[in-house]
């Protein structure tokens, strides 16, 4: 096929560059006022990023795997996104050299030496263990993105389908170590920070969080590229439809398993596992805690409803950026409680790292748009998905 | 009797096969081999101005309703409603049930906690939705008591309930002419045009959903499959007699044997000094110069424990020792009679020598603890005292 691209606007790059740039400053300025602080919203932007980043791949490997026809016009989207991860790997190095002692309290050998519960824990909880635990994910993460990604852009000049036959059997793999490692991440990384707490459906949780923030930023994406034509041909409801179903769907699991975790630690009534939930009830987070369910469940849940709000691009553009930012506050609900044990506060340091994340996201998505195809050309399912049907 | 009843049904399973047609038209019906066709003739229907028609796929077609120009469908309003009052009941039965009419504490929850009726609650919801969507469908598109259109058993629907897709104008459309129709069929691509005839049946305004033979089977087959399943679920599943489910608690049944206590017996003696509940222990048994003497009247008097004092008095006492207790009581000759309760003796006894004697019985007169209770005694006590006084009042004592 025939396939003239068209540049994304150099103002993009400009904004991601700005954001980065404010960013990074305040991030610096917050690490000489306080690293403490610093580093608990420096892992807050971190996971946000694994969640945008891991998770984008995993759609990516999703739709190789299900052999998915309508979301292949959109597939450089997640690809791009996927680009963060090997950023990732230069992100997380702060935080194993310095952010340890700062972020977690099982680091500590006083808290060792007194807890039993910590030296029962000890052989999987320690320093040299989490490090190579964190390096495997990241090999894993960033092994399979370059394969897929290799596999992708060869396919641009090759047009070779078998390339796809092959990309498929990485997917069957990754399908199953994204799901251990995603959950194995969230726990190294997010229920450590409460060492004596446990919830086996964490993983999941995380899990959940992760696709659907990945599907929020690929629909955001797609969206406003068919929109302003920047794909072969502008596409419509057909393949609008499948978005909105699949964020609604992805919303509604997210929600089940919350409520699920939540069900469980209420009615089994242990002490060792409600105080993590209590911690989130106490002062001003009770408040956060309850704008969650609306904000990440509730709310979405009534607007996405009709059908008509499914085929709607404007909305599914503020909703899957919506969702994006429940997901910010999901990861801030984990996350803070742990620092701001009062109550939750947000100053410019957040901002700086939220602008920063986003800022992150965007200039990678440009940097790698310039560079290749906004459609994978050479993909055999592509002609589908460009006339894709419902019926 | 089974092979006649199989026969019956079999009869009636190809009743509608056999039952002529009419020579009135229902209607022209037109195959097509694809979806995209179909879509394309149905929007070529809807736009020459055509109302009584209707599309039938073998599964739905997305962008079907844009094409015949059905506009908005209102059965998601139908479906939300039911949704929200599954939801809105759900959370009022529990909440009445848990909270009001049948209060437990369950491990220390409230009685009516949101956490665990969400289950619940999304359980309903998701029930009434779907019932309401489903019944919905039946009654406003497929007009549910009727149930015998005249397109069924027809060759067209054979073949669009599996691999083609048709369209069927009525002849109750306005523009209804069967030339045109049939020209406008063949020019959007149908490969296939078929006359549609009511049944004698069709015809009729009978609804065979009402029918007394059909409604009966129904309940029948209900009953049935209700009582078989309770019974083999029972046997086979619990190996538990039906209807026993209360019986067979684990529980000791009275003069049984019981692994549970160390002397094996199901029914354990109280522990030595239990008192039981509203019962103290009389103590001066046998004992008529004890301290008993001593006992005082717990009862202040008053009006109504004087009452009291003077129904048991009369019931227990007025036999033998008479309504005022000189000993001339109804039952004189029959049994001995007792002394007057008027003497220096009773006058100059204490409450509880009085007492004692009711409780514990004096001479002939046997114990009455098994028949008035303390109170009651203690309240006599009172009657006796008041009789008393009343045959010996000095002046001064008489109210003035």
């Amino acid at each position: 096929m025939d396939y003239q691209k068209k540049p994304l606007p150099a103002k993009l790059g400009k904004i991601g560059f700005a954001l980065l740039g404010i960013g990074l400053l305040s991030m610096i300025a917050s690490f000489a006022v306080n690293s403490h602080r610093a580093f608990f919203d420096y892992l807050w932007m971190y996971m946000f990023l694994v969640s945008i980043g891991v998770g984008s791949l995993a759609l990516v490997a999703l739709e190789y795997l299900v052999g998915a026809t309508w979301s292949t016009p959109f597939r450089r989207v997640s690809e791009f996104l996927a680009s963060i991860i090997p950023l990732l790997v230069v992100l997380t190095i702060p935080l194993l050299l310095f952010g340890m002692h700062d972020l977690y309290h099982w680091t500590h050998p006083e808290a060792l030496a007194t807890d039993p519960i910590l030296q029962a824990k000890e052989p999987y909880l320690n320093i040299s263990f989490f490090t190579i635990r964190i390096a495997i994910y990241l090999l894993i993460w960033v092994g399979f993105f370059y394969l897929f990604i290799r596999n992708s852009q060869k396919q641009d000049i090759t047009r070779d389908p078998a390339l796809t036959k092959q990309s498929i059997k990485f997917s069957a793999a990754f399908a199953i170590l994204f799901v251990v490692t995603i959950a194995f991440a969230s726990m190294d990384w997010m229920m450590s920070l409460e060492y004596h707490w446990y919830s086996t459906m964490f993983g999941v949780y995380y899990f959940a969080g992760t696709l659907l923030s990945a599907f929020a930023a690929a629909t955001f994406c797609s969206v406003k590229l068919n929109e302003n034509g920047y794909l072969d041909k502008k596409l419509g409801n057909n393949n609008y439809y499948s978005f909105g179903t699949l964020m609604f769907g992805f919303n509604i699991f997210w929600a089940y398993i919350a409520f699920s975790q939540y069900m469980l630690i209420w009615y089994a009534d242990i002490p060792e596992e409600t105080f993590w939930v209590m911690m989130r009830m106490k002062g001003s987070w009770s408040y956060f805690s309850i704008g969650l369910v609306f904000i990440h469940f509730v709310l979405p849940f009534l607007i996405l409803l009709p059908r008509s709000s499914k085929v709607n691009p404007k909305l599914l553009s503020v909703m899957s950026i919506w969702i994006l930012v429940a997901h910010a506050y999901d990861l801030y609900w984990i996350i803070m409680p742990t620092y701001f044990t009062e109550g939750f506060a947000f100053g410019w340091s957040e901002l700086g790292a939220l602008m920063f994340a986003a800022g992150l996201i965007i200039t990678v998505f440009k940097y790698r748009a310039d560079r290749t195809n906004l459609i994978p050309v050479g993909d055999p399912k592509l002609e589908q998905g460009l006339n894709f049907h419902l019926n | 009797m089974i092979k006649k009843l199989l026969d019956k049904v079999k009869e009636f399973d190809t009743k509608d096969d056999t039952e002529p047609r009419s020579k009135k038209l229902y209607g022209l019906a037109a195959l097509y081999n694809t979806p995209n066709e179909i879509i394309e003739a149905a929007a070529v229907v809807a736009g020459k101005g055509y109302e009584k028609f209707d599309v039938y796929t073998p599964y739905p077609l997305h962008g079907m309703d844009d094409a015949m120009g059905l506009g908005k469908p209102k059965i998601g309003f139908l479906s939300f409603t039911f949704g929200l009052i599954g939801t809105c009941s759900a959370l009022l039965m529990i909440g009445w049930m848990m909270g009001i009419d049948y209060p437990n504490i369950i491990g220390g929850k409230p009685f009516f906690a949101l956490p665990s009726s969400i289950p619940i609650t999304f359980e309903l919801t998701v029930l009434l939705t779907g019932i309401a969507t489903v019944l919905g469908l039946l009654i406003l598109f497929s007009k549910m008591p009727k149930l015998n259109s005249p397109l069924n058993d027809t060759e067209f629907m054979n073949n669009v309930s599996s691999d083609k897709y048709g369209i069927v104008i009525r002849t109750n459309d306005d523009k209804f002419t069967e030339d045109t129709v049939k020209n406008l069929y063949l020019s959007t691509g149908a490969y296939d045009v078929q006359e549609i005839f009511y049944r004698e049946s069709n015809l009729t305004t009978k609804t065979p959903i009402f029918e007394k033979k059909f409604i009966g089977a129904i309940i029948g087959t209900a009953v049935i499959t209700a009582v078989v399943s309770y019974f083999t679920i029972n046997y086979v599943l619990y190996d538990i007699q039906p209807f026993d489910w209360m019986w067979m608690q684990a529980r000791i049944n009275s003069q049984s044997k019981s692994d549970f206590f160390p002397n094996k017996s199901g029914m354990c003696p109280p522990v030595n000094g239990t008192v039981a509940k509203g019962f103290l222990p009389y103590d001066y048994k046998g004992m008529p110069d004890s301290s008993v003497k001593l006992l005082a009247n717990p009862l202040a008097v008053s009006k109504s424990v004087l009452e009291r004092g003077q129904d048991r008095f009369n019931i227990y006492c007025s036999p033998c020792h008479g309504y005022f207790g000189e000993g001339d009581g109804r039952m004189k000759g029959l049994f001995p009679k007792p002394p007057t309760l008027h003497s220096v003796k009773v006058t100059s006894w204490t409450d509880g020598n009085i007492y004692h004697v009711i409780t514990n019985g004096q001479n002939v007169m046997p114990s009455y603890a098994e028949q008035v209770s303390r109170d009651d005694r203690w309240a006599i006590i009172h009657y006796i005292r008041a009789l008393q006084k009343s045959k010996n009042a000095k002046e001064e004592e008489l109210p003035k």
